[in-house]
């Protein structure tokens, strides 16, 4: 799928897949401090790219820019470009909650709705309008629990509280509920990282068949999940993107004596 | 020695027993502190503690125990003394059929049989013996040898009585005396033993081992204890007081006709005369005017309180919001009176006009003006409770909504509010409880007239209203028009402590949501 010529000097420039979102020249102020310099990073269809990087380095950051979440936060400001298909999302003209429904995100900590797991997923399909009959929406909600593995662990307990479920199923829940708007990117910020290591492997599988249908942005501190479900992976540091290119690339020749120092655990 | 002056001695010695106390710590070690278990003002602590502690618990004891003791000396001292002058008296005129009772008989019968009677001679033998001992020993020797009158000497030293008394008071007020001069020296001397005792115990255990901070430490457990029961107590107390007097009205109105009786009239002009009938004193139509009351205040207050408390968490920029929220918790400060006074003097005939324009007679006091003006003091509580509780959802909540595409109402409308309804439930019945409890504005605002109506232009009457009216009345205080407001006032704290405990409970549950 890749090509994996060690030789390669532009590996971000070597593309099999369509872009679907591009950040150009992204920089992000909180009040005067600068988190994000100019950051430039492409995004491919269908792929999982990993954003990784020490604490603080702005890889949330980045992530929360994808679908303007970094809006809720009065003293923020976000400068360049980051396009959707052919958009500007940060353009005037833009719905925001018209892009939060085409870019869905997924949080560090599972944050199910205090409502029956049915409401859960039901949740972004009804404010959107999505279903007209009873029968759809069921629909909408028994694929998207499918979808997202949990359907069978859970079916006989859909009007009992989202919030009843164990760690996993919950963030698995929340991916559900991301499914369910039918978005094209998904955001995920950490999503494993309040999960015990088989919670884990089962949102790892998931993200993988989720690749089929969606295109998956992901942050994360393990380096190993990272080699595991990504295809491509981006390297942050100090609000720098340092190096981008095939998740292999990436950990076996990475091009920057930071990353290297990174992967191979000499700090962060 | 007054006790105030007694207490101030104990102080000062226990202040002295500490300097020395940290002294001999120091002196014990040669001046190296280090090699002490505690700091040396841990042992002076202790020295002070055990010095003044003993014996101001001692001296509280003794003087919380010796009004009882007093009470008990003058009623047996009284007792006999009736008991002898009216059987001399009834010697006196024994034979004599046509002879009547002789009053000090009469007297000794009321003092045997009235509580109420038992109780004023009690505080008239306390004043007498004030009185005595204001007088020089010459006087005082007359007085008990009956040779002088009692009122007039007694009022020659500023003491007044309400009407002459029988030897027998005298009698009992000089052996009140003699109680109290020999409690004095109890005390004293019990105190004096104890601070010295104390100080010599605790100085002498003061060695370079002694855990002195670990001591002192566990006596700060004891004084916080003692301050929480103190509050405990005091409610205790309260309800009691209450229970006692509530009882005593419904020994004397049936409790049936208190609690289900739809018509309130207690007839105070006809109270205590003969044949005036006992009035009817039915709680629905108070309960009634204070409920609906209540109920108008809320609806105000609820919408407004919410939406300024979701403008306050969700919308407004910490600018706005550092003003704004001060200005709004100054509602919460203004003294229920003037609340009072705005409803009588502003809005009352506020609405009777606008009433009177679009063709409505509203009453200047009605249940309206109080409910309106009641609901605007209660904005403060349920907004500042709400938005704390908001505030309180967590963010990731709101970031998972917004996530998903919602808008900032949607969120609120569809997220936060029902995670956050417990909490608002819990600060509405918390108003609610303020409401029914409120007392300034409906003197003046709702009337005084027991209306049993659903017309909310009518002036209606509360409980609150009722229990004013019934304690300033100018009647015997053990007559059911003035004991029926403690029979109201218990009703309704029951009321409010329900109400709160249940708001509580609420509250308490949803904390557990998030924790």
């Amino acid at each position: 799928m890749q090509d994996t010529n060690p030789n390669l000097k532009q590996d971000s420039d070597i593309r099999s897949n369509p872009i679907k979102m591009s950040g150009e020249k992204v920089t992000v102020h909180y009040g005067a401090k600068q988190a994000l310099f100019d950051v430039d990073l492409k995004i491919e269809e269908n792929q999982v790219t990993s954003l990784i990087g020490p604490s603080g380095c702005g890889k949330s950051t980045f992530l929360r820019c994808l679908n303007r979440m970094n809006d809720t936060i009065d003293i923020c400001r976000v400068g360049g470009k980051i396009m959707l298909d052919s958009t500007d999302i940060y353009n005037a003209d833009v719905d925001v909650v018209e892009l939060r429904a085409r870019v869905g995100m997924v949080f560090q900590k599972a944050n199910p709705f205090p409502k029956s797991i049915f409401e859960n997923v039901a949740y972004g399909p009804r404010i959107h309008g999505l279903c007209r009959t009873k029968a759809e929406m069921d629909e909408v909600v028994v694929t998207s629990l499918q979808k997202a593995g949990l359907f069978e662990e859970i079916k006989d307990r859909l009007d009992e509280p989202g919030t009843g479920l164990s760690g996993g199923q919950q963030q698995r829940l929340c991916i559900a509920r991301a499914i369910a708007v039918s978005p094209e990117v998904i955001l995920m910020d950490e999503p494993c990282s309040a999960l015990d290591p088989i919670a884990t492997a089962k949102v790892e599988e998931l993200i993988d068949e989720l690749r089929e249908n969606y295109t998956i942005v992901i942050v994360t501190h393990s380096m190993q999940q990272a080699a595991r479900v990504s295809q491509r992976t981006a390297f942050f540091h100090m609000g720098n993107l340092v190096e981008e290119g095939p998740t292999d690339h990436i950990f076996t020749n990475p091009k920057d004596k930071r990353t290297q120092d990174y992967i191979t655990g000499r700090f962060g | 020695m007054s006790p105030l002056w007694l207490l101030v001695a104990i102080i000062v010695f226990a202040l002295v027993g500490a300097v020395l106390g940290r002294n001999r710590a120091v002196s014990c070690v040669n001046g190296n502190i280090a090699t002490l278990h505690s700091r040396p003002g841990y042992y002076g602590s202790y020295v002070l503690i055990w010095t003044a502690l003993p014996a101001i618990f001692y001296m509280v004891a003794i003087l919380v125990a010796q009004p009882f003791y007093n009470s008990s000396v003058i009623d047996t001292e009284l007792r006999t003394g009736y008991t002898q002058s009216c059987d001399l008296s009834l010697a006196r005129i024994e034979g004599d059929a046509d002879a009547e009772t002789p009053a000090i008989c009469e007297d000794k019968e009321q003092y045997e049989t009235l509580d109420t009677r038992r109780a004023l001679m009690r505080s008239v033998v306390e004043s007498v013996a004030i009185g005595v001992s204001l007088l020089d020993e010459d006087t005082a020797a007359k007085l008990h040898n009956g040779l002088v009158a009692v009122r007039p000497t007694l009022k020659s030293v500023g003491v007044a009585l309400a009407e002459d008394v029988p030897g027998a008071v005298v009698d009992a007020a000089n052996r009140l005396n003699e109680v109290n001069a020999t409690g004095n020296m109890v005390l004293i001397a019990g105190v004096v033993l104890l601070v010295i005792l104390g100080f010599v115990l605790s100085y002498l255990r003061v060695k370079p081992r002694l855990r002195a901070r670990n001591l002192v430490e566990s006596n700060i457990k004891v004084a916080l204890v003692l301050a929480s029961s103190i509050a405990i107590l005091t409610t205790v107390g309260i309800v009691l007081s209450m229970l006692f007097e509530a009882i005593h009205f419904f020994s004397q109105v049936h409790p049936f006709n208190f609690f289900f009786g739809t018509e309130w009239d207690p007839r105070f002009t006809s109270a205590g005369r003969e044949g005036g009938g006992e009035g009817s004193f039915g709680l629905i139509p108070l309960l009634w005017g204070t409920l609906y009351i209540s109920f108008v205040a809320l609806l105000v207050a609820v919408p407004i309180g919410m939406f300024a408390a979701i403008y306050m968490a969700e919308y407004a920029n910490n600018s706005v919001r550092a003003i704004a929220k001060p200005l709004l918790e100054i509602l919460a400060g203004i003294p229920t009176i003037v609340y009072g006074f705005f409803a009588l003097v502003t809005v009352g005939p506020f609405l009777h006009d606008a009433g009177a324009a679009i063709g409505l007679n509203i009453s200047a006091t009605s249940v309206l003006t109080a409910g309106f003006v009641m609901g605007i003091m209660l904005i403060p509580f349920i907004s500042s409770l709400s938005d704390d509780i908001i505030t309180a959802v967590p963010q990731s909540l709101r970031d998972g909504s917004l996530g998903l595409g919602a808008t900032k109402s949607e969120t609120i409308k569809k997220v936060i509010l029902p995670a956050a309804l417990p909490g608002i439930v819990g600060s509405v019945l918390l108003a609610a409880s303020r409401a029914i409890g409120e007392t300034m504005i409906v003197v003046m605002a709702a009337g005084i007239a027991a209306n049993l109506t659903a017309n909310p232009f009518e002036a209606v009457t509360t409980v609150t209203v009722k229990i004013v009216s019934q304690l300033t009345g100018d009647l015997e205080f053990n007559s059911p028009q003035t004991l029926v407001a403690f029979a109201l006032g218990i009703t309704l704290f029951v009321i409010t402590l329900g109400l709160n405990i249940f708001a509580l409970h609420i509250v308490r549950k949803y904390r557990e949501q998030y924790d």
